[in-house]
């Protein structure tokens, strides 16, 4: 049960060892090649001095979750106004897709809040200001980026995870967004539901610090996600 | 990227790499077989693998099993696709933009094979198994004599067609969850297959929320309810008799709304939220002796 994590005491980075390779060397590779250090195998990163301006997300599993939740708060934010103030010509279809949306978004919301309990960040402020919600382009246009960003976030995120059923938690949520993001995208052009995909037919992945920058200009509040893990 | 470099630069810091990798030669003979083989996105996830084995990280069996098992399901889907891509017996009613949908999932099935063969293939050093061959009747035999056979035949009937594809995805996104575990601790070469059978998993959710766009836009046929969505409502196919009991195992244990301690029925905020978008805020994993059970009778 996840709620454990926020009880037990604070994660351990994934040791070094467990590569079977030395710390000495390990550093040594960093000087060698940044290239090496690319290839995605390489270890873990000291975690960067910390900065501790805005809501900090926290460490291990516990920022990643708050990362998450910090997402889901932005997504159920945004259908919960699509829905109160509907644009005009919306179908009697999109508007039943959009108010499942809006409620899946919540339901993960209120689970990561739940799950995180008293470790959970507090509510963001968001601005909308650069939406026009009376027009199904700008709603849809703007739903279609907030779903393929959330799958490509939970696409990075999984292996940051080190909780087996955190991880479980993580995939049940993201193929709901990638059913959300394929049906945004049929919305506003048929056909288009998987042109995410790259040469082998995979969705990207987005680490942390690249879905918050994308996110950024519709979350007020700052958000320090300096101690995310990061490999 | 220029491998060479890289080793060259590893050389420096490490003059024993070359025996580390098993003699410079060899080495670089190695990379090239697999990487020849390879599509280019493997590459990394390769080098990663021959760095492990020369450093002594091994893939853990676990891994290497749930990705054998993911091909085989994708094998599966892309067999289904290529046949029903290719039937003569669809031409009158696969037509369009909805034809055009299954060319383009027919083209990711097969990517995906691919994708998964080579990484295999790299990671173990062997060819990665082939695929079995498939009884898309779902009879168990070469005979083809199945329940999806004759008429009710994917390969002529368009409704069973969007039937069996949405079967399958729904099927493959929640047997990608039921492997997850295999993949933790996740670290080096590990971290990379996780992130590439996730990228995999979202593809094929993306895919079934198509199919079920095609099936509810078909309407008015006895196999498509004008109210399905493109997610998984409490634990219904949407799929009506006398398939529905024939697909039901892919639905079994999706209608839950419980998450650990939160239950997802309750009004949060102002917003009630229904028992049905309860469950269909998550997608529920299968276990491999669940999916196998399902694809089964495809497989002779």
């Amino acid at each position: 049960m996840m709620n454990r994590q926020t009880s037990s005491p604070p994660l351990q980075e994934k040791q070094i060892s467990a590569y079977g390779l030395q710390r000495r060397n390990m550093l040594k590779f960093f000087g060698a090649s940044a290239a090496v250090i690319t290839l995605g195998s390489a270890c873990k990163d000291d975690p960067a001095p910390p900065n501790q301006n805005g809501v900090n997300l926290g460490s291990g599993d516990v920022g990643i979750l708050n990362y998450a939740y910090a997402l889901e708060q932005l997504e159920a934010a945004f259908y919960i106004q699509v829905i109160a103030t509907l644009y005009s010509g919306i179908t009697p279809t999109e508007q039943a897709y959009l108010t499942d949306v809006r409620d899946h978004e919540v339901v993960h919301r209120e689970f990561l809040k739940a799950a995180l309990g008293a470790s959970a960040i507090g509510a963001l402020q968001v601005d909308f200001s650069s939406i026009n919600f009376s027009s199904r382009a700008s709603v849809l246009g703007t739903a279609r980026t907030f779903e393929d960003l959330g799958v490509s976030a939970y696409n990075g995120a999984g292996k940051l995870l080190t909780d087996p059923l955190n991880l479980l938690y993580a995939g049940k949520i993201v193929s709901v967004e990638a059913r959300h993001a394929a049906t945004i995208r049929e919305l506003l052009q048929i056909n288009s539901f998987a042109d995410t995909v790259d040469a082998n037919a995979l969705d990207p992945a987005m680490t942390p610090a690249a879905v918050l920058a994308a996110a950024d200009p519709f979350i007020v509040t700052q958000i320090n996600a300096s101690n995310l893990p990061t490999s | 990227m220029n491998l060479q470099n890289i080793i060259n630069d590893i050389e420096s810091v490490d003059p024993e790499v070359y025996e580390r990798l098993n003699t410079r030669r060899k080495a670089m003979k190695s990379f090239a077989n697999i990487s020849g083989k390879l599509a280019l996105a493997a590459v990394p996830v390769a080098l990663g693998s021959m760095f492990n084995k020369a450093y002594g990280q091994a893939v853990p069996t676990a891994v290497i099993d749930s990705l054998k098992f993911a091909l085989l399901l994708e094998q599966l889907e892309a067999a289904f696709y290529n046949a029903v891509v290719a039937a003569p017996g669809l031409n009158a009613t696969l037509t369009g933009t909805s034809r055009a949908a299954f060319v383009k999932i027919q083209a990711d099935e097969n990517k995906h094979v691919a994708f998964l063969s080579s990484t295999i293939a790299s990671l173990t050093s062997m060819p990665a198994p082939a695929a079995p061959a498939f009884d898309l009747t779902g009879g168990n035999s070469a005979a083809g004599t199945g329940p999806f056979s004759g008429a009710n035949d994917p390969r002529v009937n368009y409704a069973v067609a969007l039937a069996m594809s949405q079967t399958f995805e729904d099927t493959g996104v929640r047997a990608y969850k039921g492997q997850a575990a295999n993949f933790l601790p996740s670290t080096g070469t590990v971290n990379d297959l996780l992130e590439a059978a996730l990228k995999i998993h979202s593809v094929e959710a993306r895919h079934a929320a198509k199919i079920r766009i095609l099936r509810r836009e078909l309407g008015g046929a006895v196999l498509a309810p004008a109210d399905l969505k493109p997610w998984i409502n409490n634990n219904e196919s949407g799929i009506l008799p006398p398939f529905a009991a024939l697909v039901q195992a892919s639905y079994d244990g999706e209608g839950v709304t419980q998450q650990g301690a939160f239950n997802g029925v309750g009004t949060f905020s102002g917003v009630t939220i229904s028992a049905t978008a309860a469950s269909a805020a998550f997608d529920e994993p299968l276990t491999k002796a669940q999916v196998t059970a399902i694809v089964d009778p495809f497989i002779i």
